[in-house]
């Protein structure tokens, strides 16, 4: 997403990138940056949880009018509400994704490529 | 106001991509900018996910058949979603993430009922027409977003006269 905000932004559209990774919006020097500690797939806050979320948009409509130059960034003070180790199952896919299970395979065959063969 | 709190970027983060993302350079060297300068209460706010939604009966969703098969390929297509399209239209493919939450309230991942809500707030000037949503995965570089998919929705923005995008990493 980084890539999609300085390719926006380049075109003269004003960004604010909401994320959970403010770090990767650091490493992409992304123009204003609302980092949240909340649970992939949930940007703006929980289900059926309308304060939280508008809370969440009207941060990031304060920041594009606050923002003093390039590369600011600003983290919510806000904890997930309930459990956070049961929202970090809940945001995971039942079945991993193909590049996690490529992943693993390639480190499956590279093991057995350095195993001694007997 | 700014840099009061740091939140750890890696709390919902599997450990296993920690790692990664720690070891990752940085990726761009120049800073970007382009100014805000329209009171908000008169700019046309737009919205972007990468939650993968598409509108069922409207349009197709994104192509994880083909990321099945290429594990390292991402769609990197958009699919524009009005401002007043119904929350029991609203499908989501992302291969990455649980969709449940959104298919039950759309407002986590693209707050178009949000927005609406600060807009009749006298908050926000408008919202845009329609709104923006990708499929988040993409290969190394992500090459057609910084080509294509970019650039068409800065196209679109102008077209619909939007001052500002607030951009929702999934």
């Amino acid at each position: 997403m980084p890539v999609l905000a300085r390719s926006i932004e380049a075109a003269g559209i004003p960004t604010v990138t909401v994320t959970m990774m403010p770090i990767l919006s650091d490493k992409y020097r992304s123009s204003r940056t609302l980092g949240v500690q909340f649970p992939f797939g949930h940007s703006f806050g929980a289900v059926d949880d309308p304060e939280m979320q508008r809370r969440t948009l009207d941060a990031a409509l304060q920041l594009l009018v606050d923002a003093p130059g390039p590369e600011t960034r600003v983290d919510v003070d806000e904890q997930w509400p309930g459990d956070a180790r049961e929202a970090y199952k809940n945001w995971q896919p039942d079945e991993p994704s193909p590049i996690v299970l490529h992943s693993m395979e390639m480190i499956r065959q590279a093991r057995a490529a350095a195993k001694p063969q007997s | 106001m700014f840099g009061a709190v740091t939140l750890d970027s890696y709390a919902f983060l599997p450990r296993a991509f920690r790692t990664m993302f720690e070891a990752a350079p940085q990726f761009e060297h120049e800073p970007i900018w382009a100014d805000f300068t329209k009171p908000l209460n008169q700019a046309r706010i737009g919205l972007l996910s990468s939650a993968g939604i598409f509108i069922q009966g409207e349009q197709d969703g994104f192509d994880v058949e083909r990321e099945r098969q290429e594990p390292t390929w991402g769609d990197p297509t958009l699919r524009p979603i009005r401002s007043n399209v119904c929350q029991a239209d609203i499908g989501a493919t992302h291969l990455h993430i649980r969709t449940d939450d959104l298919l039950r309230d759309i407002d986590v991942a693209l707050p178009i009922n949000r927005l609406g809500e600060l807009v009749a707030d006298g908050r926000v000037g408008s919202g845009a027409p329609e709104h923006f949503s990708v499929m988040g995965f993409q290969q190394d570089g992500a090459e057609v977003w910084r080509t294509t998919t970019g650039p068409e929705i800065a196209a679109r923005c102008h077209v619909a006269e939007i001052d500002a995008l607030i951009l929702a990493p999934a």
